[in-house]
Order: C-alpha cells, then sequence, then structure tokens
C-alpha cells in the first residue's frame, strides 16, 4: 500500500470485490465528511464574527448614510447624497481633516525614521538585549488613557515638567493646549511615545531575517553603518516597511482617544476645534444622536485612507529606485 | 565579528542612544508613580517632585471612593479573561486547520485573514452600535466581549507558530491511531500549541484590558472597565493630578509589571508573528 497523507480516507479494502457491510460504510462516510468539512468548521468562528461585528457595521454604515438617520425617530427618510453635499460645504469637516492630517504627518513620519534606526542599532549584539527590547515597549503596554493622563500633566501650562525644562533654556511657558501647532506636537508625542518601539521591534524581527553575508561583504568593501542601513537593510525590509506604513496610515487617520482626552473629553477637540481630528468630528455627532451625518463623515474618512494608504504604498514602493 | 564591524566608540554611542531611550520610554510611567504618591499642593512646586511621596494609599482610597474602581476592575478582569481565553480556543483551532489540514480555498482565506487586519473596522461603530441596541447588550459586557471572541491576528499568529511547531509525522501517527480531527486538535495539536498560545493569550489579555473607545461607547459610567472609569475620574477631576495619576497607576502598573517579568516571551511572540507581515 502506498503512504497516506493526513487528508486521504483512512481505508481502503484491498480486495474490492467484497462488499463492505452497512456499518462499514456508514464510518466511511463519516470520516470522509470529518475530514472534508472539518477545516470549513474550524476556520469558520473567525469568518462569522468578522462579517457579523466587522464588515457588516462597515457596509451598513453606506447605507446610514444616505438617509436622515436619528436614534430619537423610527422613521429614517432616504436623502441620497444629501448628508455628503452638506459635509462637503462644513467647514469643520475640513478642519477636522487638517487637523487629522496634521497630527497624522507629525507623529508618523519621525515614529517610522526612528523606528527603523533603534532596530538598526538592536541588531547587532549587545549585553542586555532583553532588557532594551522589554524597555522599548513598556509604553505600547501602557493604555492610551493613561498615557494621555500622564502627559497632560507633564504638558501642563503652569507646572508641567515638560515647561519646567524647557525654562532651563529661557523658553516661557507653553500653553500646549491652546494652540494649533502645539496641540498637534503635544498629541504627536503622545501616539510617539506609545508606538515608536512597537514598531522598532517589527522591523527589528525583519532585520534578523537579512542573511549575514551581505552584511560581512559590505564591511570588507568598507562601507559604515549608515550605509549599509540604506543600500543593504532597507531594501531587504521593504515589504515589511510598507506593511507598517500603511497600518500606521490607518491607525493615524483614526486618532480619536489622545485629543478626546487631551481636551479633558472635549469632543470638540479644543475650544476652537484646534485639534478636532476626523474620529472626534464622528464621534461629535454620535453623541448628538446625528447617525447619518457620522455615517457620511465614516465613508469620506474611508476613502480618504484608502486614497492615503494608496499613495504610501506607491512611495514606499517606488523609493526603491533611489536606493538600490 | 559584529555584522557592522562597530568600533568601540561606535558601540559606546550605540548603548548611550539605547540607554537614553529606555530612559524617556520608563519616565513617564515613573513620574506617574511619583504624582499619585504625591498631595496636589506638592505638585506645584518648582522644581517638580522627582521621587515618591507617602500619599499613594491615601490616593487609591480616593480612587475607589470616587468612582465605582471596585466593579471597573472586575469587569475588566471578567472581559478580558473572557476574551483571551476564548482568542486562544479559536485561533489554535483555525491556525491549525490552515497549518495543517489541506482543503480548497483554504491558501486564498489565509490570504483575506491577513487582509482583514487592514480594515478600518472603527469607521462601522454607528451600525455596530445600533447592533448592540437591537440585542439590548447596550450597557452589557457582552456587548465587548461577543465581537472580540475572535481576531485575524490570532489566527495568523497561531498558523505561523502551528506550522513550524507541528510534526506532520505526530497527525498521521494519529490518525493511524484512529483519531478523527477534532480528537487530533484535542490530542495533539492542543499541547504543542501551549507555548505560543499563552503568549498569544497575554497579548489578547494587554488589548482588551487598555481597548477604550468601544467600552466608552457602549458602556454606562455606572457599569464601567477600568478604562472608563480613569477617564471619567480624568475628565471629572481636571486639577487633580494626584487623583488622576493614583488610578491610573492601578489599573496600569499590575499589568505593566506582568509584562515586564514575562517580557522576553511576549516579545517574542510579537516579532514572532511579525515576520512574514
Amino acid at each position: 500500500m502506498a503512504t497516506r497523507a493526513p487528508g486521504d480516507l483512512a481505508v481502503i479494502p484491498p480486495h474490492p470485490p467484497v462488499r463492505p457491510s452497512p456499518g462499514v460504510h456508514r464510518r466511511l462516510l463519516v470520516h470522509r465528511l470529518d475530514v472534508k468539512a472539518s477545516p470549513y468548521a474550524y476556520v469558520a468562528p473567525f469568518f462569522l464574527l468578522f462579517c457579523a461585528f466587522g464588515l457588516f457595521p462597515l457596509a451598513y454604515t453606506a447605507w446610514v448614510s444616505l438617509h436622515d438617520w436619528t436614534l430619537l425617530s423610527d422613521v429614517h427618510k432616504f436623502v441620497g447624497l444629501d448628508n455628503f453635499v452638506a459635509l462637503l460645504s462644513d467647514d469643520y469637516f475640513w478642519n477636522a481633516t487638517f487637523n487629522t492630517l496634521s497630527i497624522g504627518v507629525l507623529s508618523t513620519v519621525p515614529q517610522l525614521l526612528l523606528a527603523i534606526w533603534l532596530a538598526h542599532l538592536l541588531n547587532r549584539p549587545l549585553k542586555a538585549q532583553t532588557l532594551f527590547r522589554v524597555t522599548l515597549l513598556l509604553p505600547n503596554v501602557t493604555s492610551v488613557v493613561a498615557v494621555v493622563v500622564i502627559f497632560s500633566q507633564l504638558f501642563g501650562r503652569d507646572y508641567g515638567m515638560i515647561n519646567w525644562m524647557l525654562s532651563w533654556f529661557g523658553v516661557s511657558p507653553i500653553d500646549w493646549n491652546a494652540g494649533t501647532a502645539t496641540s498637534h506636537i503635544a498629541i504627536s508625542v503622545m501616539i510617539m511615545w506609545r508606538w515608536t518601539g512597537y514598531n522598532a521591534l517589527i522591523f527589528l524581527a525583519a532585520m534578523q531575517a537579512v542573511p549575514r553575508e551581505l552584511y560581512e561583504a559590505a564591511t570588507i568593501d568598507g562601507a559604515s553603518g549608515m550605509t549599509q542601513l540604506r543600500k543593504i537593510t532597507i531594501p531587504m525590509i521593504r515589504p515589511t516597511i510598507i506593511f507598517v506604513v500603511i497600518t500606521s496610515t490607518i491607525g493615524a487617520m483614526q486618532v480619536l482617544a489622545e485629543p478626546l482626552l487631551f481636551g479633558i473629553y472635549s469632543i470638540t477637540g479644543g475650544p476652537d476645534r484646534q485639534y478636532q481630528t476626523l474620529s472626534l468630528f464622528i464621534y461629535e455627532y454620535f453623541t448628538k444622536l446625528d447617525f447619518g451625518y457620522a455615517s457620511a463623515v465614516s465613508w469620506m474618512m474611508f476613502i480618504f485612507i484608502v486614497v492615503i494608504a494608496g499613495i504610501n504604498y506607491l512611495l514606499t514602493r517606488r523609493s526603491r529606485g533611489g536606493l538600490s | 565579528m559584529t555584522p557592522r564591524g562597530g568600533t568601540s566608540t561606535a558601540r559606546t554611542l550605540t548603548y548611550l542612544t539605547l540607554m537614553a531611550v529606555a530612559f524617556f520610554s520608563a519616565l513617564p510611567l515613573y513620574y506617574s508613580v511619583v504624582v499619585a504618591s504625591r498631595d496636589n499642593s506638592a505638585l506645584a512646586d518648582v522644581p517638580p517632585p522627582l521621587i515618591p511621596g507617602g500619599n499613594l494609599f491615601a490616593n487609591i482610597a480616593r480612587v475607589f471612593d470616587t468612582v465605582p474602581f471596585a466593579l471597573a476592575l472586575l469587569n475588566s478582569v471578567l472581559v478580558s479573561g473572557a476574551i483571551a481565553i476564548s482568542v486562544m480556543f479559536f485561533s489554535t483551532l483555525a491556525g491549525f486547520a490552515f497549518a495543517k489540514l489541506r482543503f480548497r480555498g483554504g491558501k486564498i482565506l489565509l490570504v483575506v485573514t491577513v487582509a482583514t487586519m487592514m480594515v478600518p473596522t472603527q469607521l462601522g461603530i454607528i451600525p455596530l452600535y445600533l447592533l448592540m441596541v437591537k440585542l439590548e447588550w447596550t450597557g452589557s459586557l457582552y456587548a465587548l466581549v461577543v465581537p472580540a471572541l475572535t481576531n485575524a491576528f490570532g489566527v495568523f499568529f497561531m498558523t505561523q507558530y502551528l506550522s513550524r511547531a507541528l510534526p506532520t509525522e505526530l497527525l498521521e501517527a494519529g490518525r493511524v491511531d484512529g483519531c478523527t480531527t477534532w480528537g487530533l486538535f484535542w490530542h495533539v495539536v492542543l499541547p504543542v500549541a501551549r507555548p505560543a498560545a499563552a503568549v498569544l493569550g497575554m497579548l489578547t489579555f494587554m488589548a482588551a484590558w487598555n481597548d477604550y473607545f468601544w467600552p466608552l461607547v457602549v458602556l454606562t459610567p455606572e457599569n464601567p472597565t477600568v478604562q472608563v472609569a480613569l477617564s471619567t475620574l480624568a475628565a471629572g477631576y481636571v486639577s487633580d493630578y494626584a487623583l488622576s495619576l493614583a488610578g491610573t497607576a492601578l489599573g496600569t502598573l499590575p499589568l505593566v509589571i506582568v509584562f515586564a517579568l514575562l517580557g522576553k516571551q511576549v516579545i517574542g511572540g510579537i516579532m514572532q508573528g511579525a515576520v512574514k507581515g
């Protein structure tokens, strides 16, 4: 008899003419069903839950966005694209879009550059590797609420540690919360603090898969550490960079808890909406129970995310030519 | 030999940089303990206090007086624990199927699973809320647990692990002994999967513990999780930093300490899950 793969039928009668008894026949059938159907049954829970609580709500958002839909009334009037038309001439919407992009760039670009550099530093034989890695990841284990509460204190105008340190250089106390630029910087620092170490570890994992011989050859050729990072490491880990850039972009577009809590629960993102992000804008209309309008914003955001993630994907891919 | 042939000054610089980064990673957490253990008047000092004071327990007691923090802790433990156990189970099950069972469409389904990680599901939060209203789960822990029972990261993570760590011969031997597929899962796969599942459970527990927006939307301040209670505290007692940071320390530090102790395994887990991402 030939050897069997695990998915094959278990019993193949050596002498076909003998008719199997009904019992054997049934066992064969059950076995066959078990082998064929079990894999689908095992992966089904994930797909069912994702469809019910992930995909369906996302798609249903589109339907809600075409209605005048509030929780206060059971009648949801179909209004076509009215919500979207209103949105396009809503200054607060464009303000939130600007804030989201500004905070997104301020937090993501320095963060990813720093993360690659840190991963590069960690990707060599070092003492206390584990200690460094664990400390790097501490901020990511800290909840977003804790991060903002802690940093709001650090960024405090009167008694905050950061203004105190700046005062050594003759800088007069900054009201971080009040200005557009200063609040964006403060929020970006919180995001960076929480995510840089995590992304550095992801990059490090990819870097460790790069063959050592490449570096050895480059060292013999006299290439410096920075040159090796640019010419070998970055091209070799490009798929991971693309993945991280896209997930970071998606994350940055959805920033919500940081501005909400930094503004001490201000759903408008500060008195002048100086740091209201798009997610916060959605939440504002959610709390006003205007679900139709909030859903329209959600869909606009979805389009923004797809476009920006797409642009970033192309940029990250194209930069290959410049590097290698 | 170091891959980059660093000189000793370069090595020193590397260590100094990493130490600086480690310092700034830990500093805010340390400082939160300093503030949490002081009384508010001390925070107005110039320079600000840099070492912990003696008021930590008094401040923690005030936290319990101000918000239902005991209930919040219980809720968070229940929710995070239930989610962690469920994710460990379903991820191992699906990971087993993807890694070791051959079935039509399996490869494509795995790709789809990974792709779902990039779907911004937060944008569907309004219909999700409407769904919870229909199910009458608003204000209840079901609203947090049920949507989180599985996730794509877990499935992918266990698939990666099992395709490496689970010998196919072991499964074949199980088949010869007459195991059903379920029998194989129970007797062969689960014991092999245990170390990776433990890491996954830890990661999931932490993520669920730290989740903020959805609990905020769907729960009430009377029946909160730790994060919701903390935000109530921070929003309601703006100038009382000692109070809100005592709550923060209480809700965060146990997790941070457990992480620091098990850090090596958790980090190994994150990096393994990342390689093919």
